[in-house]
């Protein structure tokens, strides 16, 4: 059962605070989304209402037309997963044991692990390349190797659609390509539907499907990165002047800031040029 | 490839267990023979055989008033009240992963006496009510704490200072409560002030027992729901942990647990403190520290019970010996969460 969901007019926020405001999209299936937009612009929120993690104060999220919030806890974790932006880890505990507490929502009480469990929390791991750390502690891990374990706990849930909240964030720039890189690997390898928050906006153009650009609670743009990531649209999400360019490597959108200093001679010109917008 | 990394997986997990169980048993065990030295133990020292025939029911001349009346009581008493402050503890040290956030640091235990003391000297109410106004105690300082500490954003280090906080403020009214009462209640209000296994008697035990007799498989039947809590409110939400419930049902039950406990033996201070980062440490990771921490509980209150009564010329109650070894333990982790900047 491929996962339709479907964002319907939500307003959201936390306490009285209205974060997201009317908003409405359909999330691709089987594709990598990834939400852009300016600090505070409600990225997050948005990912955490359609995770059933802040409840919408109007409207609903929905999965194959039914609100996520009217169906059964367990049932939706095995549909719907979220690694949440710094998840705590338990003291002491071992890769494969953090690793296998993604598969709560196929054990019952009292049972121990199924054949399932146990292929699944493997292949997480291995997809991962996290088997050799299988019994050490996490607390002994690296940024990067920590951040391959919890995706590895996403995975063995097994869902066709996980959310991620900037997966990359404090990461050395290598260990943002191996993640994202991974991830691709996912979506292609079983179709899981991806949609992430992420801070770079590059990486986002090269690594996504497809888009959604927010600003303040609304969503301001959606589509293709080729298709919509502009030197307007940049300017309009961040109010950032900036040229855009054809990434070398991969052909997507690359944006290049334009700040007051460094820009070179005969690009003043350029800058004066773009001064109107 | 992939079986090579399942057996991995298996292997170690098999290990865990493995440690788990014996670390388990071995507890077990201890309380046993613990429990076996103290209903033999006294100012007369019985034959294990008296001792047993006692406790099936036959007449033995002398034994039966000591063993039956006076030991049986106090060592029952040992450990349901051991085997709740152990769960309890440990249930509220996992959900609000601290050590520090446990019925006795942050005052839920305090909260339970003063109820107690209140209806003592104030309301001179029976027994029954006195229970009743204990366990009430406990639940009202759990929801002012949780009021007072929920803010903005929820959390746990401005809990621990809210609960200390309200901890002495609980202690300074039953200070006052003592000083205003008359001198025939001091007696019975001390009881609620240190813990202590002197006095309490067969007939007092059942509503304790029942308590923990429930209480404790419903911690049992969550602790699977509580491991998952104990990774972050989201988390555990994404896992399908309806984190709200789940933590209702934890409180009630601890809290519960907590005030019958409280209101058998007194406060024995620091037992719900010590109990789970000792099962912790010993059971290993991977595992519920629960069942392990039952025992733990129980196994401090009898050594405190026995050395209090036999090692020193005076006899000093359970919560007194606790209290020695649980201070220094309590000063440790807040020196060392303020150096980790948790605090």
């Amino acid at each position: 059962m491929p996962g339709i969901m479907k964002v319907e007019h939500v307003t959201s926020g936390y306490g009285e605070q209205m974060i997201l405001n009317d908003i409405s999209l359909e999330i691709p299936s089987h594709q990598i989304s990834i939400i852009i937009g300016a600090n505070g612009c409600g990225k997050s929120t948005l990912l955490k209402t359609m995770a059933r993690l802040i409840h919408p104060t109007s409207g609903h999220v929905t999965l194959n037309n039914k609100p996520i919030t009217k169906m059964a806890p367990k049932r939706l974790a095995r549909v719907l997963g979220m690694l949440p932006q710094s998840p705590i880890v338990p003291e002491g505990i071992t890769v494969s044991d953090l690793v296998g507490r993604g598969r709560y929502p196929y054990q019952s009480f009292m049972k121990g692990w199924s054949q399932d469990d146990y292929e699944a929390v493997a292949e997480a791991m291995e997809m991962m390349n996290i088997t050799e750390f299988a019994d050490r502690p996490i607390d002994e891990l690296s940024g990067g190797q920590r951040q391959r374990v919890w995706i590895a706990m996403a995975l063995a849930q097994q869902t066709d659609i996980l959310f991620l909240d900037e997966p990359t964030t404090f990461l050395d720039i290598t260990y943002q390509v191996e993640i994202l890189d991974l991830l691709t690997d996912l979506n292609r390898k079983f179709g899981t539907t991806i949609v992430m928050v992420l801070h770079d906006i590059n990486l986002s153009a090269r690594y996504a499907d497809y888009l959604f650009a927010l600003k303040q609670g609304r969503l301001v743009a959606e589509g293709k990165p080729a298709d919509i990531v502009t030197s307007d649209l940049i300017h309009q999400v961040f109010n950032l002047r900036c040229s855009i360019m054809v990434d070398p490597v991969s052909g997507s959108p690359s944006v290049v800031p334009i700040g007051r200093h460094h820009v070179r001679e005969d690009e003043d010109e350029l800058a004066t040029k773009l001064e109107w917008v | 490839m992939m079986q090579q990394t399942i057996d991995q997986i298996r292997q170690g997990r098999v290990r865990r267990h493995h440690r788990f169980t014996f670390v388990t048993v071995l507890l077990a065990g201890l309380t046993l023979s613990l429990s076996v030295v103290m209903i033999m133990l006294g100012n007369t020292v019985y034959p294990f055989a008296d001792v047993v025939r006692v406790l099936l029911g036959e007449e033995v001349p002398g034994a039966r008033f000591a063993v039956g009346v006076l030991r049986l009581p106090r060592l029952l008493a040992g450990l349901f009240a051991g085997a709740a402050f152990g769960a309890a503890g440990t249930v509220f040290q996992t959900m609000l992963r601290n050590p520090l956030a446990n019925p006795n640091v942050i005052g839920i235990t305090t909260g339970s006496s003063a109820a107690a003391v209140f209806s003592i000297v104030v309301l001179q109410a029976s027994e029954a009510v006195i229970s009743i106004a204990s366990v009430v105690g406990g639940l009202l300082t759990v929801l002012v704490i949780y009021l007072l500490s929920k803010g903005a954003s929820f959390s746990i280090g401005r809990l621990v200072l809210v609960g200390i906080g309200i901890q002495a403020m609980l202690s300074a009214v039953i200070n006052y409560l003592l000083l205003i009462s008359r001198q025939q209640d001091v007696a019975m209000a001390m009881r609620w002030l240190t813990g202590s296994l002197n006095g309490v008697k067969l007939d007092e035990l059942p509503p304790l027992m029942v308590t923990v007799g429930i209480g404790l498989p419903v911690l049992l039947v969550y602790s699977r729901q509580l491991e998952m809590l104990e990774l972050g409110e989201m988390t555990a939400t994404s896992l399908g942990i309806n984190t709200n419930q789940t933590r209702i049902v934890l409180l009630l039950a601890s809290v519960l647990m907590l005030a019958l406990a409280t209101a058998t033996t007194g406060p024995i201070a620091f037992i719900a403190f010590l109990a789970g980062p000792i099962a912790k440490r010993l059971a290993g990771p991977g595992h519920s520290s629960i069942i392990p921490a039952v025992f733990v509980g129980m196994l401090i209150v009898l050594a405190a019970d026995l050395i209090g009564q036999f090692a020193f010329t005076a006899r000093y109650p359970a919560g007194v010996i606790t209290g020695i070894i649980g201070a220094p333990y309590l000063l440790y982790l807040l020196i060392r969460m303020n150096r980790k900047g948790d605090l």
